[in-house]
């Protein structure tokens, strides 16, 4: 699978290892959890009702549709969140309430 | 006499200049600003460990840029900044705030509101695959994650954005299959007697335009959209071409793996609308504004508002306005205030008034694009309605304005509050009734206005 996204410059960062949906992604730190998961793949979550992936889209934090969950049930707005070492991401919406 | 509190909403261009003003004045403003770091949109900075230079990140604005931002760093021992913190609602005197999961419950005597502005956005078929995102998006993209959406994108919609992004793509060593502007020539040379209040920009705009050419990017005008199709390698569908249609009406396919989309900006209004300060209808933008008095003063005392949330004028606008509010707000405190900077202030902003207005005119909102979307096309991103859910709601279920069809189609319902949908919909539902779009009305503020994490701890006195 290729990503969306291209870097195309600060590419000498320090990596980041983050998991999305149990697989390893590398980050590099400095990046939003969306850079991260468009660098490496080309989706960040589906629509609620159509069920469609969508892959965000300002960017901005206007839109709301870039939301992701950890993996413990934290809804992050991946756009305005950086990654963190061990992050643990789902895509899916989690079949659970929050603990 | 407790000194006065005066909060700050935003650290844009508008924001730090109103706090600069304040705290020069001998008060301690509280700043807040959802964002990691100070800057707002146009001067967004990059994070820390990111090394490129300013005027590779600015290009001819890296000089106003630099200077916001070392005026801010230097403003921050006189300041309560308060970084990734929102504003989210409004309790009777009280600003309520979250940051990190804490809520906070301000109580304020001046308010000054620099919340910026978002992409003014016309959906088209096909605008929710992946790869599509706001041109707005576009730049930050490369801004601030030197990423680019995509190798080959289309940049899409009207104004100076469209023409500034994709040449700022190009630098990045990324050209852009095309620029679809719909917007004519005609059209932007009746925008051209006030662009040219403001030479500079207009020769720059004009320079990207001709580095775009040289480059050999394709740019067409008076365009319209028909759809963005997909293209399917992997599992995902993905943005894999813009169908659009030249001036004469021919339609053509321009293959791309992204797609930047914008037509304008859109004032961010919901904190004035909580605070019920008076809002009318702006027929140059076909927008609800707050109303405000030459000084960013609103209806409701002690209210002030500065910058791109009051309407489009601009960065160096934003700066000039948000001191001259801060100046109004310390006035109306009844602190000194020197009369003859506000009145430099005032006369600062008068061009920019006219090239607003040039604009408008040159890159206008295509809002009959909006009454021409087919039935099936997704109008409000979050809740998936599309323009026949509208037109049904518009017609057999007689909403005479959006808010109404919101309640019965969910438009403008879900997470983003009408950001995205908001200006579109109600076009298409003025369209469907045959009614003028400000009696179309505007989709109405509500708190939170942006959600809240579900846990929230602290104070909410
Ligand atoms: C994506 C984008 C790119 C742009 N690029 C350019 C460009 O390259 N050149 C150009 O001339 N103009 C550009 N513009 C227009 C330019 O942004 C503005 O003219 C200028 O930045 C306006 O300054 P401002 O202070 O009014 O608002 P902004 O710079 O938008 O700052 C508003 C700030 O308020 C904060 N905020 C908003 N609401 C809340 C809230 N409820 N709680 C907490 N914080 C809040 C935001 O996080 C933001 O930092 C761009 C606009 C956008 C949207």
């Amino acid at each position: 699978m290729t990503g969306l996204f291209r870097r195309v410059a600060e590419t000498g960062r320090p990596e980041i290892a983050i998991t999305v949906d149990g697989h390893a992604v590398t980050a590099l730190e400095g990046d939003t959890i969306l850079t991260a998961l468009l660098v490496a793949g080309d989706r960040l979550r589906f629509n609620e009702f159509d069920k469609m992936p969508r892959a965000g889209f300002c960017l901005m934090g206007a839109c709301q549709d870039c939301r992701v969950w950890t993996e413990d049930g934290h809804e992050l707005r991946a756009c305005s969140t950086s990654v963190t070492p061990g992050l643990r991401i789902v895509t899916k919406e989690v079949p659970w309430t929050r603990p | 006499m407790d000194a006065p509190v005066i909060v700050i909403i935003g650290a844009g261009p508008a924001g730090t200049r109103a706090a600069q003003t304040v705290a020069c004045a001998g008060l301690r403003p509280i700043v807040l600003d959802e964002n990691q770091r100070q800057g707002g949109q146009i001067y967004r900075r990059q994070p820390e460990n990111f090394t490129r230079p300013a005027t590779k990140l600015y290009g001819a604005s890296a000089a106003s840029a630099t200077a916001l931002h070392n005026d801010f760093e230097a403003l921050r021992p006189s300041i309560d900044y308060r970084p990734e913190t929102q504003a989210w609602g409004v309790s009777d005197d009280l600003l309520l705030t979250e940051c990190r999961g804490h809520a906070d419950a301000l109580r304020f005597d001046g308010l000054i509101i620099a919340s910026g502005a978002t992409d003014r956005i016309m959906p088209c078929p096909g605008w929710t695959l992946p790869g599509v995102f706001s041109l707005g998006g576009s730049q930050i993209a490369l801004k601030a994650q030197a990423c680019t959406i995509g190798q080959a994108p289309v940049f899409m919609g009207t104004g100076p954005l469209l023409y500034l992004v994709a040449w700022q793509y190009l630098q990045a060593g990324v050209k852009p299959r095309a620029v679809l502007d719909t917007s004519s020539l005609t059209t932007r040379l009746r925008g051209l007697g006030g662009l040219r209040r403001r030479p500079a920009v207009l020769v720059q705009g004009l320079r990207y335009m001709a580095d775009l050419a040289r480059a050999g990017v394709r740019l067409r005008s008076g365009i319209r959209p028909v759809r963005i199709e997909a293209r399917q390698d992997g599992e995902t569908p993905c943005a894999g071409a813009v169908v659009w249609q030249d001036g004469r009406g021919r339609t053509h396919r321009t293959d791309c793996d992204a797609v930047g989309m914008g037509y304008g900006l859109r004032s961010e209004t919901q904190l004035a609308d909580l605070l019920k300060c008076d809002f009318a209808f702006d027929a140059l933008s076909r927008q609800w504004l707050p109303v405000t008095d030459r000084d960013g003063a609103t209806s409701r005392a002690g209210v002030y508002l500065a910058g791109d949330g009051a309407g489009i004028r601009g960065a160096d606008a934003a700066e000039s306005a948000g001191a001259l509010a801060a100046l109004r707000c310390l006035q109306d405190m009844g602190r000194p205030v020197l009369e003859s900077e506000m009145t430099r202030l005032r006369a600062a902003l008068e061009p920019m008034n006219a090239f607003r207005h040039g604009l408008e005119t040159g890159f206008p909102w295509p809002w009959r694009h909006a009454a021409a979307l087919p039935d099936e096309t997704v109008v409000c991103r979050c809740e998936n309605v599309t323009a026949g859910d509208i037109r049904r709601a518009a017609g057999p279920l007689d909403s005479p304005e959006i808010n109404r069809a919101k309640a019965f189609v969910r438009v403008g319902m879900g997470r983003c509050q009408g950001r995205m949908c908001g200006l579109a919909g109600a076009e298409i539902l003025a369209a469907a009734r045959g009614i003028a779009i400000e009696e179309a009305g505007r989709i109405r503020g509500a708190a939170p206005i942006k959600p809240l994490p579900a846990k929230i701890r602290g104070v909410v006195t």
